[in-house]
């Protein structure tokens, strides 16, 4: 039964992207499928592709994006502070570490490689704490001045007059920052694992290699949103201060503001000692619910999931869902991601209708000299 | 010979209520130079951004080498190459490397880029600057590379919004010589946006006067004031001393003045007089200079200054919003 619901409520999120993408094909000067095709050259080359053997122009803006952002300072800084975080929180967790494994013992079920990220010796946060509290900083820096930067330095006008489809550009942009994280999210998450291996002793079983890099996955997602995030306000504002701006104050709402918002209105709205079962449950069930607005919380749930395999549900539990219930089992891995499925195509949604307001203002934007 | 190139047919382009391009029609033949004047906010930019389907006419269409701009924009900027008014380069990318960026934009090979590359340097006078940051360029500098990016596609059609904009007299020149000579070794059609008549008409085979969004005149420079200024092709300026020193006169200056003016007005060809004090503006249909200056020497009023104006693009705007308002 769950499994239906289930099944409906995916059909129609693919409608939904599938009508999407069949009005953003329409649009005038669209060539998301051709210039994809020509960036990994397959198929049918396009027809402004007219010498052979060199790459298309959605390849090469591709590159010299991916080039621009390792060569600034931005990104070198940003990338720096990053690894330093959660190096130091990896080192910090792994003090009396041994201690802890030598308590739990080798075994399958005690998944202790995985709390490298999730272990914390109270001095600092850790890793995946330190991702979904810098990893929008990432984001928005990344992408704040994406657009604005090119029309107000007059690029814009002059790369638009060469031969090539205007969403090549906004996508460029998307996809190389996209890029470029994900090469920076393995790296920091191999180099844990080496680290890991080095300081333990152990190798992580696959079950435990298979989670981190479904996190590593997952981290990129949630950056990723606010990547399209800040690239939606750099479509929307001309000044690259404005669009930063507006991005910080986002993630600082959601950040600060918005769980404080919510916990008055949770103390608002607790319901007496008197009330039944129900009323706490759907009490319960509005603030949770209203917390999963945050990217953040979307996040921290699927993080805490994929890490701590014996989560087994994000709702409260009722002594019937535990009633017969292995005590400290683990789950498996697809169980454990079906557990956050909505977590992860929420994170998906909020990224991509970011993306696509973003690419339909950029679409129907004239693009004047400076 | 004569087939047109660019083609405008009843393009219209309105923001709100504000109309910017008014119903354009307009064909320019191959091999031309195309001069789109007018002052600031005329359109000229927008019709330009339509020409490249950089934004999209309310009504109407424009062709470039038969194709349309608003359907098939990749199509057309394969064939025109689009300098916009103050062009910008990637500030921490050398000229070469600017340049380099735009020829694999366009798909070339690299060998044959970088050869287009440093031959179009060259043209440009920019050669030895290559290496150097494009953030550190001047503003003239800039708009040679700009020039140099438009060619690297070996296109048909320029187009130039504004070219000699902020650029030094000098620079100007050289500027605009480039182009012509350029254009004509490709036998390039050129379409370019100015405000400046003067820098434009010694370069451009035919002009349109293009204010408030509407093509007003069509033709050369000679043709346009002609058209305009049929009845009074002459404006004549001249100044008279107004202190009378050493000349013993006996009436005052005002006096003198008024009897001169009423002088002039009965010679010959002689449209107006406008008098502010000691400067008379005349004009008329014939060239009457000569005459003007017997009858103030005549008139025993020391003669100053005296000039023969010609037309410029300000004049023929004064004259348009003139016959505008008279047509009121």
């Amino acid at each position: 039964m769950g499994w239906m619901i289930f099944i409906t409520v995916i059909s129609k999120r693919m409608e939904i992207v599938n009508n999407l993408s069949d009005r953003i094909r329409k649009l005038k000067d669209s060539s998301f499928i051709r210039s994809i095709r020509s960036a990994l050259s397959v198929g049918e080359r396009p027809a402004y592709e007219y010498h052979s053997g060199t790459p298309g122009p959605f390849a090469v803006m591709i590159k010299k994006e991916i080039s621009d952002h390792i060569r600034s300072w931005r990104f070198i800084i940003l990338f720096v502070i990053i690894i330093l975080a959660c190096l130091g929180s990896v080192l910090s967790g792994l003090q009396g570490f041994s201690n802890a494994v030598k308590a739990a013992g080798r075994d399958e079920e005690s998944f202790f490689f995985l709390r490298l990220f999730t272990a914390s010796d109270e001095t600092l946060p850790s890793f995946f704490v330190f991702i979904s509290f810098l990893g929008p900083l990432l984001g928005i820096a990344m992408g704040f001045d994406a657009i604005n930067m090119e029309e107000n330095k007059g690029t814009m006008s002059r790369i638009m007059s060469h031969p090539i489809h205007r969403d090549n550009i906004i996508i460029a942009k998307f996809v190389a920052a996209i890029a470029v994280l994900s090469v920076m999210f393995f790296f920091l998450g191999f180099i844990t694992i080496g680290l890991g291996i080095i300081t333990i002793g152990i190798p992580p079983t696959p079950q435990e290699f298979l989670r981190i890099m479904s996190f590593i996955i997952l981290s990129i997602l949630y950056v990723s949103f606010w990547l399209s995030l800040s690239i939606f306000f750099s479509v929307r504002f001309r000044q690259p201060a404005t669009s930063a701006l507006s991005g910080i104050a986002v993630w600082l709402f959601l950040t600060v503001f918005y769980s404080i918002i919510v916990s008055v209105i949770a103390k608002a709205a607790a319901p007496s000692e008197m009330a039944s079962t129900q009323q706490v449950m759907k009490y319960q069930q509005v603030i949770v619910g209203l917390f999963r607005i945050l990217p953040s919380e979307l996040y921290s749930d699927a993080t805490t999931t994929l890490l701590v395999p014996t989560v087994r549900s994000l709702s409260p539990l009722t002594p019937e869902k535990i009633y017969g219930a292995i005590p400290n089992a683990s789950l498996p891995l697809g169980q454990s991601i079906l557990i956050v499925w909505p977590q992860i195509t929420g994170l998906i949604a909020a990224t991509i209708i970011c993306f696509v307001i973003s690419y339909v203002t950029f679409m129907k934007r004239e693009i004047r000299s400076r | 010979m004569d087939s047109s190139v660019i083609e405008f047919t009843d393009l219209t382009k309105k923001y709100g209520s504000f109309t910017a391009v008014d119903r354009l029609n307009l064909s320019i033949k191959e091999g031309e130079i195309f001069g789109l004047l007018g002052p600031n906010g005329a359109g000229k930019s927008t019709t330009i951004l339509m020409m490249l389907g950089l934004t999209e006419p309310t009504f109407g269409s424009v062709t470039v080498c038969g194709i349309n701009s608003t359907t098939n924009p990749v199509d057309v900027k394969k064939k025109a190459g689009y300098l916009p008014e103050d062009v910008g380069f990637y500030d921490d990318y050398t000229g070469f490397e600017n340049l380099m960026y735009s020829a694999r934009l366009n798909s070339i090979p690299e060998n044959e880029a970088k050869e287009k590359v440093t031959y179009l340097l060259d043209r440009v006078g920019l050669s030895d600057q290559s290496t150097k940051k494009a953030g550190k360029y001047s503003r003239g500098m800039r708009q040679r590379l700009g020039l140099a990016d438009v060619l690297i596609k070996s296109p048909e059609v320029i187009i130039l919004d504004e070219p000699t904009l902020g650029i030094d007299p000098k620079g100007v020149n050289e500027f605009l010589d480039l182009i012509v000579r350029l254009s004509r070794e490709e036998k390039n059609t050129v379409l370019l946006s100015s405000h400046h008549l003067h820098q434009v008409q010694k370069i451009c085979d035919r002009v349109g006067l293009f204010v408030g969004g509407k093509l007003i005149a069509l033709g050369d420079i000679k043709t346009l004031s002609q058209q305009l200024f049929s009845h009074e092709p002459f404006i004549i300026e001249a100044g008279v001393d107004s202190s009378l020193k050493g000349l013993g006169a006996d009436r005052p200056f005002q006096h003198l003045a008024e009897d001169l003016e009423s002088q002039i007005r009965t010679i010959q060809g002689v449209v107006s007089v406008v008098r502010d004090n000691d400067l008379f503006r005349i004009t008329a249909s014939d060239d009457i200079t000569g005459d003007i200056a017997k009858a103030i020497v005549g008139s025993g009023l020391q003669l100053k200054s005296l000039s023969r104006k010609e037309y410029g693009l300000d004049d023929i705007y004064n004259r348009y919003f003139e016959e505008n308002g008279n047509s009121k």
